[in-house]
């Protein structure tokens, strides 16, 4: 091969490596995600929107995320470092945490915590002390493992059957609801395995707690976006 | 237990059609979908000025394939840098920072996707698409296609032809990655991950707080982020968020996105192989006398040389799992001591609707098949839950992602080759070929390179102050921190220990590095042995041959791959998680 025959060559690769990565970058990158979108928004157009949730027609939240619940006469879901992205906001604009923390803006995750950090210990302690306070009955050997761990994206929607058990004594008495009344709500909630096999039983918390608002008529009726 | 024996078995059935199909692409068959595709891919050639018949030795695929991810790169980079435009950027999301940008992309383009930046917080939805979404398809299909050009010079049937990059290239994302993405993609959806271009959704609770629900074109990123095996989630905690990963079923379906085409590649080389080799013989013996060789279901599947491999890589995967599970099962004993039953096991960093078996299941199939997503944190696991990803990340030949394991496992199969005829006393053979000199210092370089980017890169991390500062656990979990990080960037795996304070231009730079010469010096190596190897003469089978596709050789594969791993990471091992886990229940 002559020397311009090898720049040709070698210009001509050049041009191919472009030109396949611009051809590329739109099928991939743009129709890709474009077609989608649009075949799921016409075949599962409540999924594709996020799962929201709505009560008295106002949007409430998404039914597979968690949210961080304090009122004495609703479930508790698993602590989280982001506290479920659930914030409050002042006249002036400020927004934190319901601990007073300032909110970081949307996140995932945990605190990362090794097995044989300190910091781990101390949190599941502080944790255990405030259960235990608000749910007197309850003996500190019986609380489920889920219910004083935190989750992996810090915002599971999910705690285990007997974490919900465990609860209900506390919320019978602060809600007024009776204790059958609210395991029949926590029934509604549960998801069992899939098949049988694969996965775990699951309860959900905002779906428990919106049914525990509604029994309580604190709000009037709850749907689906 | 029962449902991960039962998720392992499904598997095992749908990779094989699979595979049939993968090298049908592959070895340039028939396939039912021609018709339609190769109209697809005329056009595109056409457009591209390629043309599909010529040939390239293993120097010019080598030099195609780094010149067009060079090109991926700055496309990728510009975006990155400019993306605050208000072009798909609903939530207002501002221009990447340099150095941060550089281990993005190079974390992509590489397969990698170990993340320095949070999805929610860093990228715009036009970055998620345009250098994110694009890349896990391209990176993919460049792994892929390397691989395939790698079984081609093994499989020998020409003397310097591995076949063309672009065209395999564009047939593997169109005909494997796009339409697998698009089925899969709306399985997703059905089962609740979002599709959409709205801004995120800001609603008012019962309690009347607000909250902040995260929104995009996630469905799309989840599924080629599994199938390409590369990781990287839209949103900071990855698949572990419910809105990445929302149900079992799920869950599932990422498993098996992510198992899949490795496995498939592996059925990809038996067959080339086979059919290779039944060629030869029918070509040496004449078209009369054909040998009849018995044989079973799985190597007729397989082919016997791919069954070998699959073999050992399964048996390294099962003996990691279940190391990991039975570690997670065991829960914490520090926990225990504040008085927290652990009957569950380990919850920490781990979602409800998983458990612990699916945990660990994802956990070990995830760093297996180097694809890095995770549905549980990996820096709260157990002291030894958390070593089997480190481990198989080290040994980055369990599987492997996007064919680059199959590479890495042949490697060991040569070294195990060689290290059998030193002891027998013969010149080491492989598939027909003899292992010489060259193809030995080689395999060996390849081999060294990877232990010596985590092993050299941690040393360096340690002992200068800005690696030090990144480290947040204290006790032996900081070193674990910090092996794990190069680890996941040399085996462009792309998991964390995500504790690890890791968006500082050290971090960014050193992981970066990692991962630009594990991904693509272990790359050109193996093609050059490849290309070495397809000039030899195929040497017949006498009594004397070392026969590679047995059982026994699986086994021998399995201890020279841990021989190896022991010598060169156990010092480190013995300081980061064994010392953990030592502390713990000591």
């Amino acid at each position: 091969m002559s020397k311009s025959e090898k720049k040709k060559g070698a210009l001509h690769n050049v041009k191919q490596a472009v030109l396949v990565t611009v051809i590329l970058l739109v099928l991939c990158g743009f129709l890709f995600p474009l077609l989608l979108t649009g075949l799921s928004s016409v075949i599962f157009p409540s999924q594709a929107g996020g799962n929201l949730l709505t009560a008295d027609g106002e949007t409430i939240g998404a039914k597979n995320v968690g949210q961080e619940f304090t009122e004495d006469y609703f479930m508790k879901g698993r602590p989280s470092a982001y506290h479920y992205n659930t914030y409050y906001e002042d006249a002036e604009g400020n927004q934190f945490y319901s601990d007073g923390s300032e909110f970081s803006g949307l996140a995932s995750g945990s605190n990362n915590y090794a097995p044989s950090n300190p910091a781990l210990a101390e949190r599941v302690e502080a944790d255990i002390e405030k259960f235990l306070e608000a749910n007197p009955d309850v003996k500190r050997e019986d609380i489920p493992t889920d219910l004083m761990t935190a989750s992996g994206s810090g915002l599971d929607p999910h705690i285990s059957p007997a974490s919900a058990e465990i609860q209900i004594p506390a919320i019978a008495k602060a809600s007024g609801l009776s204790e059958d009344q609210l395991r029949e709500i926590v029934a509604d909630n549960t998801t069992g395995k899939v098949l049988g096999v694969f996965g775990e039983e699951t309860v959900n918390v905002l779906g428990v707690n919106l049914d525990i608002a509604e029994a309580m008529g604190l709000i009037d009726e709850q749907g689906k976006k | 237990m029962l449902q991960i024996v039962l998720t392992l078995i499904i598997y095992l059935i749908i990779v094989i059609p699979v595979g049939i199909y993968m090298y049908h692409i592959a070895a340039g068959k028939h396939t039912f979908a021609d018709p339609v595709f190769n109209r697809v891919d005329g056009v595109i050639y056409k457009v591209c000025g390629v043309d599909p018949n010529k040939k390239m030795n293993w120097k010019q695929y080598a030099l195609a394939l780094l010149g067009t991810n060079a090109v991926m790169i700055a496309v990728g980079y510009l975006i990155l840098r400019i993306q605050s435009i208000a072009f798909f950027n609903p939530n207002g999301i501002e221009n990447m920072e340099p150095t941060l940008a550089f281990n993005t992309i190079i974390s992509f383009m590489t397969n990698t996707n170990l993340q320095h930046y949070s999805g929610e917080s860093g990228l715009s939805y036009l970055s998620q698409m345009l250098v994110i979404i694009f890349m896990m398809f391209v990176s993919a299909a460049t792994g892929y296609a390397a691989c395939v050009a790698f079984i081609r010079g093994l499989a020998g049937r020409t003397k310097d032809n591995v076949g063309n990059f672009f065209v395999d290239l564009v047939r593997i994302t169109t005909r494997i990655l796009i339409p697998f993405s698009i089925v899969g993609g709306l399985l997703l959806v059905w089962q609740g991950v979002p599709q959409n271009f709205s801004s995120n959704t800001i609603v008012e609770t019962l309690e009347g707080a607000k909250q902040a629900i995260a929104q995009g074109p996630v469905a799309a990123l989840e599924i080629i982020k599994h199938l390409g095996t590369n990781g990287g989630g839209f949103l900071g905690a990855n698949s572990s968020t419910p809105i990445e990963n929302p149900t079992i079923i799920s869950n599932i379906i990422e498993l098996f996105s992510m198992m899949l085409l490795p496995g498939a590649c592996v059925i990809t080389f038996g067959k080339m192989i086979r059919s290779s080799k039944k060629e030869r013989e029918k070509a040496e013996s004449g078209s009369t006398a054909l040998q009849v060789e018995k044989r079973g279901v799985v190597s007729r599947i397989f082919g016997r040389e791919g069954r070998t491999i699959f073999l050992a890589m399964g048996i390294l995967f099962i003996i990691g799992l279940g190391v990991c599970f039975w570690a997670e099962t065991q829960g914490n004993p520090a926990l225990e001591e504040v008085g927290l039953s652990q009957s569950m096991g380990s919850m920490e960093g781990k979602e409800v609707r998983f458990g612990i078996a699916q945990s660990a299941l994802f956990t070990t199939t995830t760093t297996s098949f180097t694809t890095g997503t995770v549905n549980n944190m990996h820096d709260t696991l157990t002291p030894l839950g958390g070593m089997i990803p480190l481990l198989h990340m080290m040994l980055n030949v369990v599987f492997g992602g996007k064919g680059v394991g199959l590479m890495n496992m042949i490697m060991y199969a040569i070294l195990a080759v060689f290290i059998c005829g030193l002891m027998i006393g013969r010149t080491p053979e492989y598939l027909g070929k003899k292992i010489e000199g060259r193809e030995m210092k080689l395999t060996a370089l390849c081999i060294i390179i990877h232990p010596f980017l985590i092993l050299a890169f941690s040393a360096i991390a340690v002992a200068v102050p800005a690696g030090v500062e990144g480290i947040t656990n204290p006790g032996f979990h900081g070193l674990s921190q910090v092996l794990y990080e190069y680890a996941s960037s040399a085996a462009n795996n792309g998991s964390g220990f995500e504790g690890l304070a890791d968006n500082t231009a050290f971090w960014n730079i050193t992981a970066g590095l990692a991962m630009f010469f594990g991904r693509y010096l272990s790359i050109v190596i193996q093609l050059a042995i490849a290309g070495s190897l397809m000039r030899k003469r195929f040497v017949s089978e006498s009594v004397g041959t070392l026969k590679t596709g047995t059982i026994s050789f699986a086994v021998i594969l399995v201890f020279v791959v841990y021989i190896f791993a022991a010598l060169t990471f156990f010092p480190a091992l013995a300081l980061g998680p064994i010392a953990e886990h030592l502390t713990l229940w000591g």
